[in-house]
């Protein structure tokens, strides 16, 4: 997979949590919380829909890790390349 | 023999539209069984029985908007016989003409039915109940739509969509939904300002010692088991609230009646606005990962608009949380007839002092509104520094 691959698999995951966003007017540097005002729950949630999907297991440390779109691709791929 | 009425969801409900029965005539059903959904300003909320029986009739239609109280079913005791004279007289639904022969444009629900993450019916697809009513409306399979909802769920919007190449509506009907509910809330705050003789305490709780162990543990375990610093504040209210029982309760008729067990309505922010207090039973005898729980599955639902009746009726204390990110405090106003609201600011790193130094440590301003016709000072305090002595020991909770 791509990173362009992980960024689509991200932002779906988070139009499943926060259904009114629509795909293509979320920026590469929108924050999830400040930007995009998911709750500590909404992140959560989405942490666990990447681990469901990818078996990867983002510790709570990592979460600054995938903040934004851009954030979340490279993470992804470079912890899933491993 | 009894009628099931259309049930008060709060005091500014007058009524509600019946959009799907979740029983038929012949089911057995029991006390706190779910057996009609009832579109409300709040969404659809699942009504739930309280009396075992049988279902004789029902006796109000699909699409039709009925007041408080109008009989919706006839339920009979186990045994007993049914009504077999013909002249006897069987409640007969509000507006039956309409609902008969339902015309769209009539009885169509003020609110539009929201998404929500529903069990997969008859038809083995899960649908919300807008969304089944207007496909067998328009004749389209359910299975053929592609469901956009939780869990892939097919909402209104996706039947919409499949319904006409016009584009759904789903800004301005969504604009409706939160409109209805600024309705409900104005009622219920402005009632709460104009009776309510609140007064309010503040305190700051160190709550370094809490966050700790929850990393610690958290560190170990995948996301799904993860539990919010939330729900150790949750679990410490709840306590904190079977002590100091002032602030646990209703006012009804110009008395205090304290609550026996601690129902915990939990202030859930929906997106696009609109706010909505669900309650979890007896939230003081709940594991910390069971409090978890019960709040993920609160939140998906009153996000959905999917909600239980008693949820909604049944709480004895709020707590309004702001999250990790935020304002630092908040002084909330009580959802009547309960008689104490407790908000809880973003928890702040900030310098302490920890024995005789100054250290950072997170700290969260915890506010009580409490109701002055029941509770005062003194009580407030003592629940307060309940809480903040429960919170050092994350561990017990």
């Amino acid at each position: 997979m791509t990173e362009q691959d992980f960024r689509a698999a991200f932002v779906e995951e988070l139009i499943k949590i926060a259904p009114d966003l629509e795909p293509d007017e979320i920026g590469d540097n929108d924050h999830i919380q400040d930007d995009l005002d998911l709750d500590s729950m909404d992140v959560l949630n989405l942490v666990a829909a990447l681990h469901a999907r990818f078996g990867l297991n983002i510790p709570e440390a990592d979460y600054v890790r995938i903040a934004t779109p851009a954030l979340a691709s490279a993470y992804l791929a470079a912890e899933l390349a491993a | 023999m009894g009628i099931f009425q259309m049930p008060s969801l709060g005091a500014d409900m007058e009524a509600g539209t019946l959009v799907e029965w979740m029983v038929k005539p012949g089911d057995t059903v029991h006390r706190g069984d779910i057996v009609a959904v009832v579109e409300t300003q709040k969404g659809a909320i699942e009504i739930e029985i309280f009396e075992d029986g049988i279902v004789e009739s029902l006796d109000a239609a699909l699409g039709a908007k009925l007041p408080v109280g109008a009989p919706l079913a006839t339920i009979l005791a186990e045994g007993a016989a049914p009504p077999s004279a013909p002249g006897a007289p069987v409640s007969k639904p509000v507006e039956t003409t309409q609902a008969e022969k339902p015309a769209p444009e009539a009885t169509m629900p003020a609110t539009p039915p929201k998404a929500g993450p529903v069990e997969p019916g008859a038809t083995g697809v899960a649908a919300s109940p807008a969304a089944r009513h207007l496909a067998a409306e328009r004749g389209i399979n359910l299975a053929s739509v592609r469901g956009s909802g939780p869990g892939g769920a097919v909402v209104l919007t996706d039947v919409e969509a499949a319904a006409s190449t016009t584009p759904a509506s789903k800004p301005s009907k969504t604009a409706e939904a939160i409109a209805e509910m600024r309705k409900a809330i104005a009622a219920a705050m402005q009632r709460s300002k104009r009776e309510i003789p609140h007064f309010q305490l503040s305190q700051v709780i160190d709550v370094e010692a809490a966050s700790a162990w929850l990393a610690t543990r958290n560190a170990e375990l995948p996301p799904a088991n993860r539990i919010l610093l939330g729900a150790l504040f949750m679990k410490a209210a709840a306590l904190a609230a079977a002590k100091v029982q002032e602030m646990n309760g209703h006012y009804r008729e110009d008395r205090f009646e304290p609550a026996a067990q601690v129902n915990l309505g939990v202030a859930v922010a929906l997106r696009g606005g609109g706010l909505i207090a669900p309650a979890i039973t007896e939230a003081d005898t709940l594991a910390l990962s069971e409090m978890m729980a019960a709040m993920k599955d609160l939140v998906a639902r009153a996000r959905a608009m999917r909600l239980r009746s008693s949820e909604l009726t049944s709480g004895t204390l709020t707590v309004s949380a702001l999250g990790e990110k935020g304002a630092d405090s908040m002084t909330g106003i009580i959802f009547p007839p309960q008689v104490a609201l407790l908000a809880v600011g973003a928890p702040k790193r900030r310098p302490w002092i920890v024995g005789e130094s100054v250290m950072p440590r997170l700290v969260a301003t915890f506010t009580l509104s409490a109701d002055h016709r029941v509770s005062d000072g003194r009580q407030a305090n003592r629940f307060l520094a309940e809480i903040d002595r429960l919170l050092q020991t994350p561990e017990a909770l």
